[in-house]
């Protein structure tokens, strides 16, 4: 029964296929979800999609957590979608780090998302009228808690492991020490163990970007057929700067002009960066909802699970009982080398399994989604040795 | 641990490390390379504990055999480690390439009870007469690098070790000497300066 992968690809890098085409999936939970601020979801729906197959004794489930602007679809395309591919599809798939030939990957997205799964979005049954700004703020916690009532739905009682990056490895320790007997193996790369003064500020500035945008109308921008997209763009290039070192903007785009011989001595976009970063911008206020953006990121600002064990992470980490893998990324300076040494630090002091890589790469914070050699590498070992 | 990686035959002077190493401790092994020391000690002295690499290769070589890995700079110290916190800490060949080497050794001395350090002999008579006859920088199995190129950097005899412990209030509790096949023999109990090629001691600050 129990089956440990030892082959290792002897090329570093994954060469596996894609998963192909994937259908997303609803799932309605019905189990009332209480959350930290107070307020009640009496049912809640979650949208999630799945690659690979669940074994007889469903002790091959994996389960991801997203980041940010994350969501289910994580592997794999949408059929008749261009460019569809997951935002992890360099990593999951037949093959591939998180190997759909040995485990059974699911992937949900969060509650106060924008791509299916109840949020703002939803019609809230007291009103009968869209949330909007009123859908409760949610916490990384109540995310956790309404993923331990989907597992209870799939049947799924252990996680062989649950992995995310970012915010998504946030939400792999808090489920390490709510639920420290619902998974085996926990996989936290690029993560905090809580957002610095620096975190929260730019935070704050992509807030205000959105909430003073004059097509935010508080929240209800959908009442009056509106849409804060100039307030999303500046919230979204502001984060991808973040998401980027200085040394990756400078080699891929150093002070090249766009399409050009030589200034203009104009507002247009002149340098590259400036037509990236307007591009990102662009492209991401049409896929997303600015009332999800606030709450994701006030799910980050609140995140600090040492707050109520005296600011001690030690403390807050006793209850883990899972085999983590931490992973950072020395060009991060979103979250910063540091702060992965901090949850290290703490699993060491409770003597928990923990092995921790700090990979040497130049991509910043969005490393994580990428296939660096030496990250792929500790990364298939450490899958390698799950067993299922 | 249910997959057991045993590498057979393990080295001589990992062997020792686990003859001198209680069963089921806490041990730290510093600069732990592909992990084949504490999967040894885990399996044969069902021992607890992290290893500490810099080497990006060796991090996943030590997940491949079961051993929880640290990727860190021992020139940093050991901040991130309690004190007293494990009964072993271990160095094993690595203290010649440390820049801080006091300051590790007294940070091995604060995380345990005893610390178990390894290093090639500079005494060893071989060394001494590559440069004595040869003069030239000596360049060993043991010591393989040029001198322009090595990371060896605090290359020291088995008297110096001796007398920096003694001036340091470091007690040896036990130490051994071996040759150039691993082996102790009457040479090495004799004259451990000049026939010794590896230099092993346990030491505490007790």
């Amino acid at each position: 029964m129990k089956t440990s992968a030892n082959k290792r690809n002897s090329t570093t890098l994954s060469q596996g296929e894609s998963i192909g085409i994937v259908t997303p999936q609803y799932i309605d939970i019905d189990t009332p979800l209480r959350l930290d601020c107070g307020e009640t979801l009496d049912s809640h729906t979650l949208i999630y999609e799945t690659y690979g197959t669940l074994n007889e004794d469903k002790s091959n489930a994996i389960l991801i957590c997203h980041a940010l602007s994350g969501h289910h679809h994580a592997a794999g395309f949408h059929e008749g979608v261009k460019k569809s591919a997951g935002w992890w599809n360099e990593l999951i798939g037949p093959g591939k780090v998180i190997d759909t030939d040995r485990f059974y990957v699911v992937s949900s997205n969060n509650i106060g998302g924008c791509h299916g799964s109840t949020g703002p979005n939803s019609i809230n049954p007291k009103t009968k009228q869209k949330y909007g700004p009123d859908f409760p703020i949610v916490t990384v916690s109540d995310w956790v808690r309404s993923q331990a009532l989907f597992s209870d739905k799939l049947g799924i009682d252990v996680w062989a492991a649950i992995i995310g990056g970012s915010l998504g490895g946030m939400q792999v320790l808090d489920w390490s020490t709510q639920f420290p007997e619902r998974l085996k193996n926990a996989v936290i790369a690029a993560a905090s163990p809580k957002l610095t003064a620096q975190n929260i500020a730019f935070n704050e500035v992509a807030r205000q970007a959105i909430r003073r945008d004059p097509q935010f109308y508080e929240g209800r921008y959908f009442d009056h057929d509106a849409k804060p997209v100039n307030g999303l763009r500046v919230a979204r290039m502001l984060g991808h700067i973040t998401y980027l070192s200085d040394d990756m903007m400078a080699e891929k785009f150093g002070r090249a002009l766009q399409d050009k011989e030589s200034i203009n001595f104009d507002y247009d976009a002149e340098f590259e960066v400036e037509s990236y970063l307007r591009y990102q911008g662009d492209r991401f206020a049409d896929q997303f909802d600015a009332n999800t953006y606030l709450l994701m990121t006030k799910a980050l600002d609140y995140f600090d699970p040492a707050k109520n064990f005296d600011h001690d992470l030690s403390k807050a980490l006793a209850t883990a009982k899972a085999k983590f893998l931490v992973m950072s990324f020395t060009s991060d300076w979103r979250f910063s080398v540091k702060r992965s040494r901090e949850i290290v630090k703490a699993l060491q002091d409770n003597r928990l399994d923990v092995s921790y890589a700090e990979v040497d790469a130049p991509q910043g914070h969005d490393a994580f989604l990428m296939q660096i050699e030496d990250y792929i590498e500790v990364f298939s070992s450490f899958m390698n040795k799950i067993e299922t | 641990m249910s997959i057991h990686t045993e590498i057979n035959p393990i080295r001589p002077d990992f062997q020792i490390i686990s003859d001198w190493i209680k069963p089921n401790s806490r041990v730290l092994d510093l600069g732990c390379g592909d992990g084949v020391l504490m999967n040894h000690l885990q399996n044969t002295k069902q021992v607890q504990g992290y290893g500490l690499e810099r080497d990006a290769k060796n991090i996943a070589k030590c997940i491949d055999n079961n051993v929880n890995v640290i990727q860190m700079n021992l020139n940093d110290g050991l901040p991130s480690f309690d004190d007293q916190s494990f009964d072993y800490v271990t160095l094993s060949l690595t203290l010649q390439s440390i820049k801080r080497a006091t300051e590790l050794i007294d940070e091995m001395l604060r995380v345990a009870d005893e610390g178990i350090v390894s290093f090639p002999n500079f005494g060893y008579w071989k060394i001494r007469m590559q440069l004595a006859i040869g003069g030239k920088m000596p360049v060993s199995r043991s010591l393989p690098y040029e001198w322009h190129d090595t990371p060896n950097i605090r290359l020291c005899t088995v008297k110096d070790f001796e007398a920096f412990c003694h001036k340091r209030h470091i007690s040896i509790l036990e130490s051994r000497v071996l040759n150039n096949r691993y082996k102790s023999t009457f040479k090495q109990t004799m004259l451990p300066n000049l026939f010794g090629n590896i230099a092993m001691y346990r030491i505490s600050r007790n």
